[in-house]
Parts: structure tokens; C-alpha cells; sequence
């Protein structure tokens, strides 16, 4: 069986999910497979028009800080985290939308980018994948 | 068999492992990739992706800065 990475993504919060999709984009290219988790503040992010939303989780400034990360970023030619999320799917990743979190936030299908999704589950979902996955986050 | 090569010169983490994946999973068995780019890490990452796909590495080399990576499929 191909070993696999499972990761919960938590926060809404640029830099966070930054984080989340290169390491899952990491594990896809070393030939792990990946899933992410989308739950809370992090299902903000598969909005649709809400992947670059998020503020910065430290030295936000009223999203003063995030402008000057984004330029740095641009800078050091870092891409878009649009692009690491259609590498994401390109390379085979999976996403699972929390479903208690739509629920609780009021999220529809409707409102989520739906062609991205792979499954919409509960805790039990994560808890299968995670079972079978060397590298667990959470994040 | 053909010869692929790409170039991720400028790309920074994670392009050039990503970049370099994509290019695998839609070569044939005994294609040559040649991959150039400049990004330190993935000169020592993108080899050890190699061993962990289970894919031949042929040989690394670095002149100025730019490094060429070439695989067998």
C-alpha cells in the first residue's frame, strides 16, 4: 500500500494554509499519497472566491502585514496558493469538507467549490485516513 | 522512450519537486527528464524523491548557480 500523509487544515489562515499545501504538494511529489481534511476555519478556504482570503495568523494589521507578505512572497517567486491547489488535485490529492462545520457555520454545498471535494465527512472519515497514513498534521 | 526536460529556473519550494512529479507521472518507462533550476533544496530533494519513487537517478550536476538533474523513468 503507498504510504500517505493526512492532514487536517484547521485554520482559515493564509500562512497556515500555505503551509498545509506544500507540505501535502511535498508528499504527493515524493510519491506519498495525500488528503486533506477541511474543517472550521480552514472551510472558509474552499469557498468559493475564499482560497486567498485569510488573514496572516501573526502581524495581520488590519491585512496591512499580509500585503507586505504577499509582496515578499511575490518577490521570492513563491506561487499562489491557487496554484499549489490545482497541483494538489493534478497529483492525485484528495479533499474531504467537514460536514458538522457546514452545518454549524451554515455552509451549503452550493457555497463550497464543489469540483474540488472528494467527500464530504465527520470525524470517522479523518480517523480511517489518518489510520492509514504515516504523516498526520494538524494544522 | 523520448527525452523530457523542464525548466524551474527562478521557482521556488515546492515548484520544482511538484514540477518535477508531473513530469513523471506522464513520461513512459525509459524516458530521460532533464530537469534545470536554481532553487538549493530541491537539488538535494528532487534525488531523494527519486529514491523514494524508485526511479533511476543518472547524474546531478551544478555550474553558476544552475543545477541539471537527470532521470530514467
Amino acid at each position: 500500500m503507498t504510504e500517505k500523509a493526512t492532514i487536517i487544515v484547521h485554520s482559515g489562515d493564509m500562512d497556515k494554509v500555505y503551509s498545509a499545501l506544500i507540505i501535502a504538494n511535498g508528499s504527493l511529489s515524493m510519491g506519498l499519497d495525500a488528503s486533506l481534511y477541511f474543517t472550521f476555519w480552514g472551510l472558509e478556504r474552499l469557498k468559493k472566491g475564499g482560497l486567498e482570503k485569510g488573514p496572516l495568523s501573526k502581524m495581520h494589521f488590519l491585512g496591512l502585514g499580509k500585503w507586505m507578505i504577499n509582496k515578499r512572497m511575490k518577490k521570492a517567486n513563491v506561487v499562489s496558493l491557487e496554484r499549489l491547489l490545482s497541483d494538489f488535485k493534478e497529483l492525485g490529492g484528495k479533499i474531504i469538507a467537514c460536514d458538522m462545520t457546514m452545518e454549524i457555520m451554515g455552509v451549503k454545498k452550493e457555497d463550497l467549490r464543489e469540483d474540488l471535494i472528494d467527500e464530504y465527512g465527520a470525524v470517522g472519515t479523518y480517523v480511517q485516513e489518518a489510520r492509514e497514513s504515516k504523516i498526520t498534521l494538524f494544522i | 522512450m523520448s527525452n523530457v526536460k523542464i525548466d524551474v529556473k527562478g521557482e521556488t519550494c515546492p515548484v520544482p519537486l511538484v514540477e518535477t512529479r508531473k513530469v513523471l507521472k506522464n513520461a513512459s518507462r525509459g524516458d530521460i527528464i532533464e530537469i534545470t533550476g536554481t532553487h538549493p533544496a530541491s537539488k538535494k530533494e528532487i534525488p531523494m524523491a527519486i529514491e523514494a519513487l524508485g526511479l533511476e537517478l543518472i547524474n546531478v550536476e551544478e555550474k553558476d548557480g544552475i543545477w541539471k538533474i537527470k532521470i530514467k523513468r
